[in-house]
């Protein structure tokens, strides 16, 4: 048992540790966070068990670093998602995802009328957050409801 | 507000707002006025709506300016494909200010971000038309001598309504009360009420069109948009319930004006039109000022 969880967070030297992924999100969590164009080395996990999440992801990647705007992208798709900021094999740091203000691109308008789905526009959206995590368009105004967020990128 | 694209009537806060109505008045006081001399005025509408397109085409002539575009996209390059920012980034170059009516909702949001000279929006699908929301303040303003603390009737479509919606949410600077007539699928939507509770602005709701209207300041008649049925019995039966008429205005107050925002189908019965209390006409008049005013402040030419 000992022996499984150590493979699940095997030590990286330098880098950062995203833990409690919704195993299901893990490859929009590698798109949204660009992480195809990393040279050092990544690592994923899927499929581990968690108490939370049920079936959740892990990666961890050598000498890259976010900054908390990139991070609070992570809202939906991980929002439980847990940040390890590793030095010299050790956690110097911990972070969450925050709810940010604006959501740029990621997300699809739920309105068939809106500008953004009809010509090549970057959706841009005011996050209302009270419970859940509804996006306001600022080009149509509409609302699209948590559970009809559409991932797009 | 030079410079400034007018898309949404959130735009203009309540003293800008005033200031255009002020201007307004000054415009329909003196409409001709070569101001405009020299000044090329795209008008770009992606979607036929003959009335709107005349009455600015109308604010811009009597200012003395001159009028490029087209009334409707088939006419134009869009038709053979163009995006909208490449019509607009072109067009630009030609003009010093776009008046853009669209069908697509966040049209013109999208327009200002490309744009080198402002947009005005004249209508994007059912979003926004924030013209027509400022020459109804100025046509209740005329009428009533202020814009304060009056008894607002809202009757019709309140649900798909967008001239409803802006001119609830302007109006609500000014401390009014509200009242919606409205068959119940057709009702004010929740945000609506939301937005006057968290402002503390009293409004009530009805679903019969009676006699609760001789307390009104204001009725604003709204057109039944066959499409929002999908039963077009429903359609027929609804149309004829929220309909005024002559004999319904007996008792009502002196000051009393009906607005609408024009083109009617059948909601307010003819007979009514001889009524001193009918201003529908005068309304869409006013419009003629209230975008000499708004085009003339964004060029900074008042
Ligand atoms: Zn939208």
């Amino acid at each position: 048992m000992k022996e499984e969880k150590k493979l699940q967070v095997s030590a990286i030297k330098d880098g950062t540790v995203i833990d409690h992924i919704p195993a299901k999100n893990l490859f929009k969590v590698i798109k949204i966070l660009n992480l195809v164009s990393l040279e050092d080395p990544v690592t994923f996990g899927s499929n581990l068990d968690s108490s939370k999440l049920g079936k959740k992801a892990i990666i961890k990647m050598s000498n890259k670093y976010f900054d908390d705007e990139e991070i609070n992208k992570l809202i939906l798709v991980a929002p439980q998602a847990r940040l390890n900021i590793i030095k010299d094999y050790q956690v110097i740091q911990k972070k969450q995802v925050k709810v940010p203000e604006r959501i740029m691109g990621i997300a699809k308008c739920v309105n068939p009328k809106c500008i953004t789905n009809n010509e090549n526009v970057v959706t841009k959206f005011k996050v209302m957050y009270n419970k859940n995590v509804d996006l306001k368009c600022l080009y149509c105004e509409k609302i699209t409801d948590q559970d009809h967020i559409e991932i797009i990128i | 507000m030079k410079n400034r694209s007018l898309v949404s009537i959130e735009d203009y806060s309540k003293d800008e707002i005033l200031r255009i109505l002020e201007l307004s008045k000054h415009f329909e006081k003196n409409p001709n006025q070569k101001i405009l001399d020299g000044k090329v005025i795209a008008s770009l509408f992606f979607e036929p709506s003959t009335r709107t397109r005349l009455s600015f085409e109308s604010a811009v002539s009597k200012l003395g300016g001159s009028i490029i575009g087209f009334s409707e996209a088939g006419s134009s390059s869009v038709s053979k494909g163009e995006s909208l920012k490449d019509t607009i980034l072109t067009v630009s170059k030609y003009s010093d200010l776009i008046v853009m009516r669209h069908p697509l909702e966040g049209a013109a949001k999208y327009a200002s971000e490309v744009s080198r000279v402002p947009i005005v929006n004249a209508g994007d699908g059912a979003n926004q038309h924030p013209t027509q929301t400022l020459l109804d303040l100025y046509s209740i303003k005329k009428t009533q001598g202020t814009l304060s603390d009056l008894n607002i009737f809202l009757v019709g479509d309140l649900k798909y309504g967008r001239t409803v919606h802006s001119l609830l949410m302007a109006l609500s600077n000014f401390n009014p009360v509200f009242n919606f007539i409205a068959h119940p699928k057709l009702r004010i939507p929740i945000e609506y009420k939301l937005y006057l509770d968290e402002l503390g602005i009293k409004y009530y709701e009805h679903t019969e069109f009676t006699d609760i209207i001789s307390r009104a300041d204001i009725i604003y008649m709204t057109r039944l948009q066959r499409e929002r049925f999908s039963d077009p019995v429903e359609y027929e039966k609804t149309k004829n319930v929220y309909v005024l008429r002559n004999e319904m205005l007996e008792n009502t107050k002196d000051n009393l004006r009906i607005l609408h925002p024009l083109p009617r189908v059948n909601e307010i019965n003819e007979d009514v039109d001889s009524n001193p209390k009918a201003y529908y006409f005068e309304q869409a008049e006013n419009g003629v000022y209230a975008r000499q005013a708004i085009i003339s402040s964004i060029l900074g030419l008042s």
